[in-house]
């Protein structure tokens, strides 16, 4: 599948914000964190900013930007249009959470249960969209929402741990951090051993119906250049570039991340500061470059009538 | 509505496709793009036509593949577009209501002043069935020709496919294949026609007739289908000429 930046930016950069207004509307009111106004505003507008960025990045691939609004009607089928529902009713809680904490500096329960709800909601019909779509058998399977939902709750541990290091430093968070950056990098390791393992679902002979005279293959394609099903559909990756790729996110994103947090917990002052700081946009990066090869790894269907013997 | 109809009509118009027929002519692909690039979906967008890497809309795409080995190997030509699911995850992932499935006689289709072309649709389909066109911004796709087969300022022998009617082989048929009686699900049952990826759980309306059997003798001839292989060169004088000769 053809990895789209515009969809990659956006299900990481708000799965990362759905992942900061998540641990913030739950952990706040029982206190686990600061309660400091500015701590509020400045973690709820990174956390707004990035859900807000990603939105907006995903209308950049739509044929008509315009039109976008009518994507929240189909709810009762569509997981993409649940995502919409989700995506835009989690702004009320969310900003009411946000108002009544920074201007009037009371932490309501209500509000950051709901906001959480609404982002834990969000990701995972995110992840559902993909997980959903039976002809790309690389995303249609178990580990796909557990990976999506770990993503986003890494991404936004890793970010509370380095906001929070300009106020009132927890060592909880940087640990849910560190637990949630391996979590995430053992699922992924997971997918790939999946992937790499997995069996056939379609083979040129299912796709064509000619099962019973031999082997199959494809003798002369329908056109002579790239169409839009093989531009979208039939991106290829090489194994020893999806290889490399792999081991990039899982050292320089995952691997260096969790270091990155360990010595945050163990330190103090500015080196604590620092590495928390070092940390998130690293964590950011894996999760960006296994995001990637999400796409760049998954195989269409439809490429079966084109010359791929099996997917 | 993107919501399958929950009470579909018994009918399913859709079309059968024989392989063993099918000479690969591209004709039903050129037609269906002649008749569509002035029917309900126009334009069908073409992108660089004359350049180096020419680009387009079309619904309806002949692939040719090679089954079997050796002397066994055969070709077989498989044109393929949209079979009318009667589970099209294509609608259902919609999020705009632009794809939905008629109750009426199950075709599919796209309503393009819906469809904000996010393209989820053409992920779902197992099929390749649906091409975005990236001038107008939408998704497209076959529409079973519902311009012409309900037309009623045509003759009633032209209500039917672009792509069925100038088959020059005759290896496309179109007619309901949800009444057992018609002469679609007829010959479907007398050659037995299937589904493509039944794996998938989209249950095509569309079924492929699977390439007949190998002839081994010429009929009522009594010759054999084939010729014998060539004798093996000649030896001596004759050997020595036909090789001179062959220079
Ligand atoms: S062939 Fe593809 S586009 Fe046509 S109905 Fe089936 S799933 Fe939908
Ligand atoms: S591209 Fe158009 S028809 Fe296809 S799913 Fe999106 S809105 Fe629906
Ligand atoms: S039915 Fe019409 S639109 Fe569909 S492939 Fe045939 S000619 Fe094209």
């Amino acid at each position: 599948m053809h990895p789209a930046l515009s969809v990659i930016i956006f299900s990481t950069t708000s799965g990362a914000g759905y992942g900061l207004l998540a641990l913030l509307g739950i952990l706040t009111p029982f206190d686990a964190l600061s309660q400091d106004r500015i701590f509020g505003f400045a973690a709820l507008a990174l956390a707004l900013a990035a859900i807000t960025i990603g939105l907006l990045s995903s209308l950049f691939h739509l044929g008509h930007r315009e039109r976008a609004w009518r994507a929240l009607s189909q709810w009762r089928s569509s997981w993409l249009s649940r995502e919409g529902v989700a995506a835009v009713a989690t702004y009320l809680p969310a900003g009411l959470f946000g108002i009544l904490w920074v201007f009037y500096g009371s932490i309501s329960p209500i509000a950051g249960v709901l906001a959480a709800l609404g982002a834990i909601v969000t990701v995972c019909c995110t992840a559902m969209i993909y997980r959903s779509l039976k002809p790309v058998p690389r995303w249609h399977n178990g580990w796909v929402l557990p990976n999506y939902l770990l993503a986003a709750l890494m991404t936004g541990a890793l970010w509370l741990a380095a906001v929070l290091q300009f106020f009132a430093p927890r060592p909880a968070v940087t640990l849910l951090a560190l637990v949630a950056t391996a979590a995430t990098a053992l699922v992924k390791i997971g997918y790939w051993r999946f992937i790499d393992g997995e069996t056939a679902t379609s083979t040129t002979a299912s796709a064509t119906g000619l099962t019973n005279s031999g082997p199959v293959r494809l003798f002369e394609a329908p056109h002579t250049s790239e169409n839009y099903l093989l531009k979208e559909m039939g991106f290829q990756i090489a194994r020893k570039h999806a290889a490399k790729l792999r081991r990039i996110a899982l050292t320089l994103g995952f691997g260096l991340s969790f270091l990155l947090s360990l010595v945050a917990l163990l330190t103090s002052g500015g080196l604590a500061a620092a590495a928390a700081l070092l940390a998130a946009p690293l964590g950011m990066v894996g999760i960006f470059v296994e995001r990637w090869l999400f796409f760049a790894e998954a195989r269409h269907a439809v490429t079966l009538y084109y010359g791929q013997a099996a997917v | 509505m993107t919501s399958l109809p929950e009470r579909p009509s018994p009918k399913r118009l859709g079309l059968v496709i024989d392989l063993d027929i099918c000479v690969g002519c591209h004709a039903c692909a050129v037609n269906c793009k002649e008749w569509n690039a002035g029917g309900v979906s126009a334009p069908l967008t073409d992108l660089a036509p004359y350049g180096v890497e020419p680009d387009g809309v079309w619904f309806n795409r002949v692939h040719t593949f090679e089954v079997g080995e050796g002397a066994e190997g055969r070709t077989v030509h498989f044109p393929r577009s949209c079979l009318h699911c009667a589970e099209p995850a294509c609608v259902t992932v919609c999020p705009t209501g632009a794809s939905f499935k008629r109750a009426e006689d199950g075709i599919v289709l796209v309503d393009e002043d819906l469809c904000i072309g996010c393209k989820l649709c053409s992920w779902a389909c197992p099929y390749g069935a649906r091409e975005f066109d990236e001038d107008v911004g939408v998704m497209k796709k076959c529409t079973l020709c519902v311009d012409r087969i309900y037309n009623e300022t045509f003759a009633p022998e032209e209500r039917v496919p672009a792509c069925v009617a100038t088959c020059p082989a005759s290896a496309r048929h179109f007619g309901d294949l949800g009444d057992p009686e018609s002469d679609v699900s007829k010959l479907v049952a007398e050659r037995q026609g299937y589904d493509l990826m039944p794996e998938m759980g989209y249950a095509p309306t569309n079924k492929y007739l699977p390439p007949r059997p190998r002839q081994r003798s010429a009929g009522c001839t009594g010759a054999a289908a084939a010729l014998p292989p060539a004798q093996p060169a000649p030896q001596g004088l004759l050997g020595w000429l036909d090789r001179l000769l062959s220079r």
